[in-house]
Parts: C-alpha cells; structure tokens; sequence
C-alpha cells in the first residue's frame, strides 16, 4: 500500500457514516464591509498603502512618463528595468527617446538564467503594470507575465507600479468573481501591498527585508 | 561566597517541568516575552475592533474549515488531479521520515548542495535542516526570524516570530561573532546584514523550500502569505520549488481563503493583510523567463489522521496556524516555546504535538494549562482548545487495559493510586452516610493535618478543617429558629 492510499484510507474510514458539510458561504461578511463609493476608492487604498510605507502619486495617462522620470531622477538611479514591448513600454521608450540623459532602459527579455548576477546585483529599479488592485487592504493584483516576469517586481530595490484608477476594486471577494478567478489561475498570482518588510527582530518594523525597499505606485487617474 | 547560579537560556533538560521552572528564572526572555506579546496581542484587538465583524468571521472560517474537513479525502485528491494538471508534482508521506526521504530523493535528482528554506513549520516537523545537513546539503533559513534562530543552533520559540525571544543587544552580538559585522543594536542596520547575506544565498540555491498556507483544490493552487519577500524568493529564484505541508491545509473553493486570510494575518500580526500574497498554480511554462523548472508538494500526515479519527479531536485540525493562542497564553507568555520542547508551543502545541510524538512523550503538554479559556476566545477558527485540554487529561489518565484506543502514547499518566483515591472521593461525595462519617472525623481530627501539603504550601496556607462543618452549623441554627418560635 502505498502512502497515499493509507491516507487516504484512515480519512475515509474516519467519515465512515458521515455526510458532508453544507456551504454557507456568507460573501457578504466579506464584501458588505468592504464596499466603496468610486470616490472613496482611491483614498480608502492610499490610507492603506501609505501606512505601510508605500509611496503614490496621482497622475495621468499623459503625465505619467514625466513623473516617472523625474521620480528616478530624484532617487538618482541609474537604470530601470522595462517590459518594451508592452504598450506602457512603448510610452517610456518613446518619452526617453524625446528626453536624452535620462536612466538607462533595460529590458527583462531574456530567461533569468542568462543574467541572474545583472539582475541582482546590477538592476536598481523597475516599471511593471498591475492587473487593478483592492482598496480594502490596499493590495496591487500582479500577474506576472512572460513580458514581465516574477522577479521583475522582486529582486529590484526599487519597483514602480502602474495602476489605473478604473480597475481598483473594492475586495478581493469581488477581485476573484469578476476576474473569474476560479476558472482558471496563472503559474502566478500575487497581491502586493506594500514595500517588503519584517518586526522579527523585537517587533521592530524595518523595511527592505528581502524584496524591494520602496514600492512607488503612479495611480492613472484617467484611466 | 560563591559566585550565584547562572541559568542557562537555552534549555537543557529534557523534562518540561525543569524546563519551565529554567525560564521562570529568566528575567531577560520574561521581558522579551511579556513585551512582544503585548504587542501582539494589541495589535490583533485594533485590527478587530468590529466585535461583530470578528464574530461573524470567526463563525464563518470555522465553517470553512469544517466543510473541508468533512470531505477532506476528496479535496486532498481533487488537489492533487488540479495541480498535477498544472504541472505541479504530488507526492505523500506518512511520517516525517518518509517525508524527507521524498525531499532527499528530489535533492539528489538534482545534484543540488544548496537549499534555501522560507518560513514552513511542517519543515521543523521534518528537522529538515539537520537531516539534510547531515547529508552535506546546506538548508538555510531565510525568513530573518529563522535566520537569527537558525544562526545561534536554535529552534523558534513562536511559530510566527521565531526569535521574538531575543532582544535586539542579542541579535547584535549574534551577528558580530558569527558573521563577523560590526557590533550595531540598530534593527534597520541589522536587517539589512540579514538582506545582504541572504541575497546571495538566493542567488546560489540549487533548490526552494518552502510551506503552505492554504492549498486550494478547485484550482491547484498553493497560497503563500508572508512579509519579508524571502517567500517569494525561495519559491521563484531556484530552478526547483519544493512546498512541503499537513494533509489538513486544504480548502475547498478558492473564495475560501478571502475570510481565511484576512482571519489570518489580523489574528496573527494585526495587519488587514500581509505584504505579499503568493498563489503558486504551476512551474514556469516555455514560454516563461522565469520561476522555478520544477515544483513540487509533498502532503504530510504525521499523526494528523489519528486526530482526525475522533471527531472531537478533529477540530485540532481547523488550526490555520496563526498563532494567536500563543499570544494570549498566560502560560506561553510567562516560559516561552523553548520551554515545551517541541515544534509547535502554547496552546495549539499541547493539543497537536500528543498526535504527532505520542500522549507519553509530552504527558505534561496538557497540563500545563490554566484553563483560562483565552486561547479558544481568540482562536480564528475556533477551536474550542480549553476543551480539547480536557479531553487529552481524561486520555492521558485512561487505563492502559482501556478498550478504546484514542492516540498513541495514551494512559500515560495513569496512576492506579491515583484513580483508587479519585474512585474513594467519588464514593464519599455520593453516599450521605459516608459523607457524615468524613466530615464528623475531618472536624474532631482537625488537629491532625499536616502543615506540609506539597506544591500547595509553597504559595498558600495549609487548608484545615473548621471545628464544625457548616452541615452541623446550618442544623443547630435551624434548631434554634424552632426554639424561637
């Protein structure tokens, strides 16, 4: 007998006579109190994401390149990490274009394999787009993909995120109805709410424990 | 005149009695202790404090975990054909030892040396770090709690703050002598020494590491939530991603885990929700550039299907691991996890650990309750753990030729002396004449009592008998009442 039938075997001969629980799922326990105007949305995520040290800034669909560079200017980075070939890559690349002397554009186009040590210890920053994001826990969707891929708003010290007003949602509950979540997941989803961080030593909160230290998101109002 | 006994911090005796009278003594780690999980404890009241809201979501991870439990063979399998489609490989255990032969045998596959570990607490059932060392494969922590433990040859003392026992002058000293930095009591500064020398483990990892928090059947998805980014990095970096968990952390429905998580991390840090969220549902696909080549679970029982056997105890399995009960422990909080001498401490611990190692392993787990009703009281699933205590003391003092064979290592507190005395008592409290006997001989004897009662005499004044018993009293009052009249 194998191990999966033993177990399999001590668990069913334990609900032997037994008939399942019914689902009671209450989804408005989870949604109801975590319900927003359209108007409360953007301010309900930023008082969520800023408690946690995140860093946002309100935008536009015209302005954002701007903001970015700027952004970076300040920090005085010296590259940042783009997927070029997806539309928002092409509004960087183009506003770069317009602008020499900004940071160096770099392109995660290849498997990690052939540029681990650049990516870790050699790529400061990067701009990933997000799927929406949840104004209850104020949490960034990421799935990731092969144009912006998982360690793209990992390993970077820095990680810029786009978010455009129209897909902030109010809670996961209704994230995961809409999307159809259920029906078919990725390799990998994520929720992101906030820069890396840990209390294990004396329950101290420190920022930058593994993944990025500053997590900056441009909210696309007009989007 | 001598120099005062040192008591040593780390634990040396392998009786929880001495162990725990040790840690009485330290003032240092009663600090630490009493400190963190006030802070904990805090924290979880302002993140809850819709008592209304809690109620109700407490009553509804409970049911979750109920229904998942009562089709619990069937999700285990509907996950496994899930994630099998995704690519993902299944594999069961039994016991830890065939757990780790299973992690060995995927090490081995792969010619790795180098493993590194996020936080999973069925892995410190395993002792995978000392198994695999053994073998003259590195394993390292990366959680930073883990870290810091791992580096003083440690186990965690809190499942989710494993080295809250250690203060930051601790840590500090910690990292000078093993990591030879400079001397800084500064947290950021000492963090980002942990990120440094992590990261390059991460580089060079050969394999991944890592828990579970709720693996989903309906979609072949293992959920992850943590804070650090070490999680993410374990089960993204290396080539190959090894998820090692209980057979018990399987929910039906994805929508299940919205109230499981937001139970979890309010409970466990006060925070509406953790950092980072990681559903993992498949290795990399080709057309990917990055992740890992190969994941794999390995679903683990050890001892979980002899608690599921009765269904009283199977509610231990509820347990979403958050450690709440252990923040408001006032046992816990006063002689830390080190104390209980095994994996998972506090109150949870006592009523998991018996299935896992055996009742007569840890006869005194539990015991080694107040009965104080705080841990059920917070409990996000709601185990009714004070009650679970009880029924492991009654267990524990079965008969050996008992019948009915609850869990192993049971009766292990039997004591036919013990049971002759409870049977007299019983007899004494339930015939009247017997009872007038007692009490006639307890109040002329009064004088004979000892003044030494044991334990009870340390703390209290030995109890003695008054000169009449209120039975004597209420019938020469009653008696005069008549006279009055």
């Amino acid at each position: 007998m194998s191990a999966k039938q033993n177990i399999l075997g001590k668990l069913r001969n334990s609900l032997t006579g037994t008939t399942p629980i019914v689902d009671n799922f209450d989804e408005a326990l989870v949604t109801e109190p975590y319900t927003y105007s359209p108007e409360q949305r953007i301010p309900q995520l930023r008082k969520q994401m800023e408690a946690v040290h995140t860093e946002i800034h309100q935008t536009t669909g015209q302005d954002w390149p701007a903001l970015l560079a700027r952004l970076l200017g300040e920090r005085q980075l010296p590259s940042l990490l783009v997927a070029p070939t997806t539309p928002h890559g092409q509004r960087v690349s183009q506003y770069w274009a317009e602008h020499p002397g900004l940071p160096t554009l770099k392109a995660y186009d290849r498997p990690v394999e052939q540029w681990k040590a650049e990516l870790f210890n050699d790529t400061p920053a990067s701009l990933t787009t997000t799927l929406g994001a949840i104004a209850a826990t104020g949490s960034l969707i990421l799935w990731p993909t092969r144009e912006e891929p998982r360690l793209m708003s990992l390993v970077p010290p820095v990680h810029f995120a786009l978010l455009k007003a129209s897909e902030i949602r109010d809670n996961f509950y209704q994230v995961q109805q809409e999307y159809a979540w259920a029906q078919g997941m990725p390799t990998n989803a994520l929720l992101v709410s906030g820069p890396s961080k840990t209390a294990d030593i004396e329950q101290v909160l420190a920022y930058g424990a593994h993944g990025p230290k500053d997590l900056v998101v441009l909210i696309l109002e007009d989007q | 005149m001598s120099a005062p006994e040192l008591i040593p911090t780390l634990t040396v005796s392998d009786d929880f009695r001495t162990r725990a009278h040790q840690a009485l003594g330290d003032q240092q780690l009663r600090n630490n202790f009493r400190s963190a999980m006030d802070s904990l404890m805090a924290k979880r009241a302002a993140t809850f404090s819709d008592a209304h809201e809690r109620e109700h979501l407490r009553a509804l991870g409970n049911a979750i975990k109920a229904r998942a439990l009562s089709k619990l063979p069937d999700l285990l399998e509907q996950l496994e054909q899930n994630l099998t489609r995704n690519g993902v490989t299944v594999h069961w255990a039994e016991t830890v030892d065939e757990a780790n032969g299973i992690v060995l045998s995927i090490i081995r596959a792969h010619e790795a040396r180098q493993v590194i570990k996020g936080k999973s607490m069925v892995s410190e059932e395993m002792e995978m770090n000392h198994v695999l060392a053994e073998q003259g494969i590195e394993c390292l922590e990366s959680d930073m709690g883990e870290f810091i433990v791992q580096l003083d040859h440690e186990k965690p003392s809190h499942i989710i703050m494993p080295a809250i026992h250690k203060n930051a002058g601790q840590v500090a000293s910690l990292f000078h002598d093993k990591l030879g930095v400079e001397y800084t009591k500064d947290v950021d500064h000492l963090i980002q020494i942990g990120r440094r020398v992590l990261r390059q483990k991460f580089f060079e990892a050969d394999i991944g590491v890592s828990g579970v928090n709720f693996a989903v059947a309906e979609t072949g998805t293992l959920l992850l939530v943590e804070n650090e980014g070490n999680g993410r990095m374990s089960t993204t970096v290396p080539p190959v991603h090894i998820a090692v968990t209980g057979i018990e952390k399987v929910v039906e429905n994805l929508r299940d885990v919205v109230p499981l998580l937001s139970l979890l991390t309010r409970s466990a840090l006060g925070q509406p929700i953790t950092t980072y969220v990681n559903m993992i549902s498949g290795p990399r696909k080709e057309h990917e550039l990055d992740g890992p080549q190969q994941v794999h679970l390995v679903l683990l029982d050890n001892g979980r299907s002899q608690a599921f056997a009765d269904s009283e105890l199977r509610q231990t399995l509820n347990c979403i691991r958050c450690g709440a009960c252990m923040n408001h422990c006032p046992v816990y909080t006063r002689i830390g996890g080190h104390a209980y001498g095994e994996v998972y401490p506090g109150p949870i611990g006592k009523i998991i650990t018996p299935h896992m190692v055996g009742l007569a392993k840890v006869p005194d787990h539990p015991s080694a309750s107040s009965l104080c009703g705080a841990c059920g009281e917070v409990c996000p699933v709601k185990i009714p753990i004070p009650s679970l205590l009880r029924r492991l003391r009654e267990e524990n003092v079965k008969a050996p030729d008992s019948p009915h064979q609850v869990m192993r290592g049971q009766g292990s507190k039997y004591s036919r002396k013990e049971r002759f005395i409870w049977n007299a008592w019983a007899r004494l409290n339930s015939s009247p004449t017997l009872y007038r006997l007692f009490s006639l001989a307890a109040t002329r004897l009064r004088a004979l009592t000892p003044s030494n009662v044991g334990p009870w005499t340390q703390n209290h004044s030995a109890p003695k008998p008054a000169a009449r018993s209120l039975h004597d009293l209420a019938r020469e009052h009653l008696a005069k009442q008549g006279e009055r009249r």
